[in-house]
């Protein structure tokens, strides 16, 4: 694309008095070769964007529906979906403190020193009960450091397990439902009225609103929940 | 001309020096860049320079490891050599746009001969003033979160505030001044291509003329996207600055909640701006022998500008002291005694001497055209202004409406050592710039030249006969 064709210059410009007698600085094709790098080079630009959107909003980084792997293959499909053990039987403390918490040994050996007692799955759990040693269970969800959340605030203004937990009397291996990014926590508290349900219903796995947004209007105004602002408070999650 | 007229003291020199012709103008540019050897002084400077800028890089990478605590920034001096060197650095920008743009608009032919350096130093000005605000931050990996995109977080920068206005403004800002810069440089890159012997140099700047053979087509549409972009340019030489004094202005600290705060930033801007010019422009004229094409005539009107700029920052100075105290407010009036008598007085004083005294001697054309003198004034001026920043951003901090708050601003090695790298970084960009481009644009020397065959005999006689001046 350079000197490639015959020079014309205006009258009053001369670029050169002696001309150098030289061979074609670039091949013809190099027309082309300049104008795909410039196109190519914008689009290549807007794609690593666009690559880089769909990859911070994909599982495989934000780790949503992957199962992660715990010392017992603990399904809470079967004890909440099949059997009807209630959240509150292990996570005791839900309702009354910012963490869930785990069922301590003795739990589980509630019912596992009789049923399943020789089972080898369930190895983990007994050695745990004769040693004293906590079973290390790993964390599906988890929260920067920067990050307060409050499990006994959501319980007591009506935001129900499985709104954040997903149908978890459905899953053999516990899984992180929802992608646990920002957007995601906004979404409810831009809008609570679309997720809230009555208190009664907060621990019900099965529940399924009539009128999600005019129940959920109501409740709102019942819990006095103060939407509009307060709830978007930069310093409601992070201090 | 001369008849019954008093004769002027310092005769008025042609913007182009008499005798020159489309290839001499073309030959004496370009040979700096493809045939003379580089020089020792070069290497020396370049080498200080580099140092520099090796230096610059440490601090960084010291920052990144421990954090701004290694600065002297505390509450309630928050804001210390960082943000300073920021409004400085962008300052020193404004000249180049000014120049480039706004005069090629008011069709001012004395910009040509001085347009590249100073768009390139803008450009290398911008650069520094960028690292800034990047620096400061707690956070600097985060920065990317003033560009709105839609992220995971479901959030938008916070709009409403200068902060981030000052983001696009800076971003645009050097965006239009390197493509400004960049399309002015295609027919004097293609002359390079067509001058150079060596393969390589030649591949480059053949790349970089874009397939410039100097067609009439292609002058036509040159000319059209350097007007186009020289009139995006010129609402930049106003708009950035003011965003920036807005970053102040916004804040209800006394010394900085003031209106006067766009107009009297812009005019420092470009103060700072035309001293940093001419302290780079005589200099280089000396060292590579363009005093054929800026000449005096370009010394002595941007000397009368640096004095019209100082004029105006001292209006600033005087206002927001009058302000002060027609305001009646206790803490206006505190912090304007509190500059003249408090801690950093020195500052103050600093202020005043380098940026309201300095620029009087300009009144002389006896001083206007003495390029050392002048040389030394445009250095004192570029201190006052960096001193005027200081005074902006630290006095007004460290004493604000709660004594009980008040504390003392101190800068650190590493404030000194970033501030000094960042001058090693622009003189590294700019020793480079003078080596590999053509610092002064050959094309519109050449234009020059036409303009000036095309003239009325007058005209030309004003232009071409003038004596040859009493200094050099």
């Amino acid at each position: 694309m350079m000197s490639d064709e015959q020079q014309s210059l205006p009258s009053h410009v001369q670029i050169d008095e002696q001309p150098l007698q030289r061979q074609q600085l670039f091949h013809p094709r190099a027309n082309t070769v300049a104008k795909v790098s410039i196109i190519g080079g914008l689009l290549a630009v807007a794609l690593a964007f666009f690559l880089w959107g769909v990859y911070t909003r994909s599982p495989y980084y934000t780790g949503a529906t992957v199962t992660v792997d715990q010392p017992v293959p603990f399904s809470h499909k079967h004890h909440v979906g099949e059997l009807g053990i209630d959240c509150r039987m292990c996570h005791t403390s839900v309702e009354q403190s910012a963490s869930a918490g785990m069922p301590a040994t003795q739990t589980c050996m509630t019912c596992h020193s009789q049923i399943w007692a020789n089972s080898p799955v369930l190895a983990p759990v007994h050695e745990s009960f004769r040693s004293g040693v906590p079973i290390a269970w790993n964390r599906v969800y988890e929260l920067p450091g920067y990050v307060y959340f409050n499990h006994s605030i959501h319980v007591q203004k009506g935001i129900g397990c499985v709104s954040c937990h997903g149908q978890i009397d459905e899953m053999p291996l516990t899984a992180k439902a929802v992608p646990l990014t920002m957007q995601w926590c906004l979404n409810c508290h831009r809008a609570p009225e679309k997720y809230i349900r009555p208190r009664d219903e907060v621990f019900n796995t099965r529940w399924v609103a009539q009128d999600q947004l005019t129940q959920g209007r109501k409740l709102v105004d019942d819990y006095h929940i103060v939407a509009g602002g307060r709830l978007t408070n930069c310093s409601i999650c992070h201090r | 001309m001369q008849g019954d007229r008093i004769q002027p003291i310092a005769p008025i020199e042609p913007v182009l020096k008499p005798g020159h012709t489309y290839a001499s103008i073309s030959d004496k540019i370009s040979d700096i860049v493809v045939k003379r050897k580089t020089t020792l002084g070069w290497f020396l400077g370049f080498g200080i320079a580099f140092s520099l800028t090796m230096v610059l890089f440490a601090s960084i990478t010291y920052l990144f490891i421990k954090g701004v605590g290694i600065w002297g920034v505390d509450i309630p001096v928050a804001w210390g050599f960082a943000i300073i060197n920021f409004v400085w650095w962008i300052g020193i920008g404004h000249a180049g746009t000014l120049i480039s743009a706004f005069l090629l608009l008011m069709r001012q032919d004395w910009r040509t001969s001085i347009n590249r350096f100073a768009e390139a130093m803008t450009l290398f000005a911008v650069a520094c003033a960028g690292l800034f605000p990047i620096l400061h931050l707690g956070r600097p990996w985060l920065f990317y979160w003033l560009i709105p995109y839609p992220n995971t977080m479901g959030l938008w920068p916070q709009f409403r505030s200068p902060l981030d206005w000052d983001f696009f403004a800076v971003s645009t800002y050097a965006t239009v001044s390197l493509l400004f810069w960049y399309i002015g440089l295609i027919p004097d890159v293609a002359s390079l291509r067509d001058r150079t012997e060596k393969r390589l140099p030649r591949l480059i700047f053949g790349i970089m003329a874009l397939g410039w053979r100097g067609s009439a087509q292609h002058w036509h549409r040159f000319q059209m996207a350097y007007l186009l972009m020289a009139g995006l340019a010129t609402p930049l030489v106003v708009s950035v600055h003011s965003i920036v004094s807005i970053d102040f202005a916004a804040a209800i600290i006394p010394g900085w909640h003031s209106t006067i705060f766009p107009p009297y930033f812009v005019i420092g801007a470009i103060f700072s701006g035309f001293a940093m010019v001419l302290t780079l422009a005589i200099p280089l004229r000396r060292f590579f022998g363009l005093q054929d094409f800026v000449t005096l005539r370009h010394i002595n009107i941007m000397a009368k500008l640096l004095l019209l700029m100082g004029l105006g920052v001292s209006y600033g100075y005087l206002m927001e002291l009058f302000m002060a105290w027609y305001s009646g407010d206790q803490f206006e009036t505190y912090v304007s005694l509190n500059r003249l008598t408090g801690p950093y007085w020195p500052i103050f004083a600093g202020v005043i001497a380098c940026n309201v005294l300095a620029p009087q001697l300009l009144w002389f054309p006896r001083v206007r055209t003495n390029t050392l003198a002048l040389f030394g004034v445009a250095l004192i001026v570029n201190v006052g202004m960096w001193l005027e920043r200081f005074m902006i951003v630290v006095t007004s901090l460290h004493r604000d409406f709660l004594p009980s708050s008040w504390g003392m601003y101190r800068p650190t090695f590493w404030d000194w050592s970033t501030f000094l790298g960042t001058l090693g970084l622009f003189f590294t960009l700019f020793f480079l710039f003078v080596r590999v481009l053509p610092m002064i644009p050959m094309f519109e020397m050449r234009e020059l030249l036409t303009h000036r065959e095309g003239h009325t005999r007058e005209e030309q006689q004003k232009l071409a006969v003038e004596p040859e001046g009493s200094v050099a």
